[in-house]
């Protein structure tokens, strides 16, 4: 027999769990859960500029490393001149700021940091992203939070196609239009587009959810138009907020896009949302 | 890259730098198809060679035959009622000659290439295609690239992966024997036998197996036909299959073109006076280091700007 749990009264999802994924694998009461033990103690008073012009990505990673085991909270990257592989693997606490762009697979593999970029991202940005915040202030490349798992993901501009391809959890917000596969085989977590989506969204999406505020070109195998509820557009108003974002039509006129449920599908809750419901 | 509205710039040196920064994308070969002032009436820029270049190292003869080749060529050229007004030694085995010719251009091409080790790379009235194996740097400063100056400019950096490391694989490609068309293509054609098949029919031929070439021909093909250059490539959209982005230029047009699945990277920087498209960012901000606004065409996407 399907158990109804108190995360389904609160219709924070509405999929019924069966078979495995009733596991329970996440303990919110182990606070180890949330910190690495060699994480390193920061102040976020603690202030530093880095020029990255002269250094090639492997040593801006390792300054980062270096700066955060000193104890800098905050972190300023200059002229990242859209090199690749730029602040990827921080598993900590940090405010890191980049003035300027990056290239491919900026920002991956992070847990914990919030960040903020001026410029534009490349390909695959935040993949595998586990918790923290990045803002990109212009547009971002394709698989734009491949397989993200956690955290918030947001781009003020447009981004490309196969956004949040294979996705596992954490939330992206963008401000503008998306290209096409956006969702592609995604497993969970939610996904806000306010401007346009392209065509095939959601293709063979197992679980989670897609919000779009604009025309959406088409949508993929066993993605399904979902119904809008208050817990929909409570959530949708206040994580806009947070970032200064709004719907175009208001996020009660937004639409809602669902796995269809013929595919396997998993758990959606996120974390914090585990803690709260357990 | 184009640059708008009838202006010019050192495109030998900016393309430069943008392959020199993508170097890490595939260092076997690099080229470059640069748009220079356009020669007046009959005028030509045949950019031909005579051998490759690692067969310069090997044969016991090899030089002799180079200079054979090229009077064989030259000889050709007379023969059919060209003219050579220009001569100019890229390297011992590449050479660029301004010639005046009204005759049939595949008459000529194909004579040319008759020559044992000849390879025409391009033949137009803007149109100079320099290609060879190594990076940006090395190519650049064999053909003295620096200072070219032109309206627009194609340029590649290659990784083999489907063909050869040589120069008859490497890109840009010249739509032989059509004047001024060139292109650059990072992807796979899954129907390239099929599509070459239906070209020959039509009277084309193809140098080299790559499957760029393919677009090369099609979109000259397309506008042979009378298309303008734009519908040539919303067509392509339909009819070549496969995972895509290619670049193409003509004597006064630079397009771009996306397949449907949108699998291939295009970063594109657009102002009023300036075009500039890249698989990486980092290759326009070698143009651009300050802070520019960039960003990724879509799906199924076809633009084309020109030149004047």
């Amino acid at each position: 027999m399907a158990l109804r749990t108190k995360s389904q009264d609160m219709g924070m999802h509405t999929e019924q769990l069966s078979g495995r994924t009733q596991q329970r694998f996440f303990t919110p009461a182990e606070e180890q859960n949330f910190t690495y033990p060699e994480a390193f103690d920061v102040d976020f008073n603690k202030r530093a500029e880095l020029d990255c012009g002269p250094l090639a990505p492997r040593d801006v990673n390792l300054k980062i490393r270096d700066l955060m085991s000193k104890g800098y909270g905050t972190i300023v990257l200059k002229n990242p001149g859209a090199k690749h592989s730029l602040a990827v693997g921080i598993l900590n606490k940090l405010n890191l700021h980049i003035e300027g762009s990056l290239g491919y697979f900026g920002c991956g593999l992070i847990d914990g940091p919030n960040i903020r970029i001026k410029g534009r991202v490349g390909w695959s940005c935040a993949e595998n992203m586990l918790a923290g915040t990045i803002v990109i202030e212009k547009n971002a490349g394709s698989t734009f939070g491949a397989a993200l798992r956690g955290g918030d993901l947001v781009c003020m501009g447009d981004v490309g196609a196969r956004m949040g391809i294979d996705m596992k959890g954490g939330t992206i917000i963008v401000g503008g239009r998306c290209g096409a596969f956006c969702g592609f085989m995604m497993q969970r977590g939610r996904m806000v587009v306010l401007g346009d989506a392209g065509k095939n969204l959601g293709d063979s999406m197992y679980d989670g959810t897609i919000y779009v505020g604009g025309k959406i070109d088409g949508l993929g195998v066993d993605a399904v138009p979902g119904e809008m509820t208050d817990l929909d557009v409570s959530w949708l108003s206040r994580k806009l907020k947070m970032y200064g974002l709004e719907a175009p039509k208001g996020v009660k006129n937004m639409q809602k896009i669902v796995a269809g449920k013929q595919l396997w599908n998993y758990d959606n809750l996120e974390p914090t949302e585990k803690k709260l419901i357990l | 890259m184009i640059h708008r509205h009838g202006k010019t710039g050192d495109i030998g040196t900016e393309m430069t730098a943008m392959l020199q920064s993508l170097k890490h994308r595939g260092p076997d070969s690099t080229g470059y198809a640069l748009y220079g002032k356009p020669l007046k009436g009959n005028e030509l820029m045949l950019r031909f060679k005579v051998a490759e270049q690692d067969e310069m190292l090997k044969g016991f003869k090899i030089h002799d035959q180079v200079k054979e080749r090229r009077n064989e060529v030259d000889k050709r050229i007379k023969e059919l009622g060209g003219r050579i007004l220009e001569t100019t030694d890229a390297t011992e085995y590449a050479f660029r000659y301004r010639i005046d010719y009204a005759g049939d251009r595949r008459k000529l091409a194909d004579f040319i290439e008759d020559v044992e080790g000849a390879e025409i790379l391009s033949m137009g009235h803007g149109l100079e295609l320099v290609k060879d194996l190594g990076d940006a740097a090395r190519v650049a400063e064999q053909y003295h690239l620096k200072g070219f100056t032109g309206t627009h400019a194609l340029g590649h950096t290659r990784m083999a992966t489907e063909s050869d490391v040589d120069i008859r694989s490497a890109h840009p490609y010249w739509a032989y024997p059509f004047a001024d068309v060139s292109v650059v293509h990072n992807g796979q054609l899954t129907n390239y036998w099929n599509g070459r098949r239906a070209l020959e029919r039509r009277g084309h031929r193809f140098m080299s197996n790559c499957d760029s070439e393919l677009i090369a021909v099609y979109l000259a093909d397309k506008m042979q036909q009378g298309a303008e250059l734009k519908d040539a490539m919303t067509d392509s959209i339909d009819e070549l299959d496969g995972v895509f982005t290619y670049l193409v230029a003509t004597s006064d047009s630079l397009g771009m073109a996306k397949d449907v699945m949108a699998a291939k990277p295009m970063v594109l920087y657009e102002s009023e006076k300036f075009i500039c498209l890249a698989s990486e960012e980092v290759a326009i901000r070698s143009v651009f280091p300050h802070e520019i606004d960039t960003f990724d065409p879509y799906e199924g996407e076809v633009r084309v700007w020109k030149s004047a």
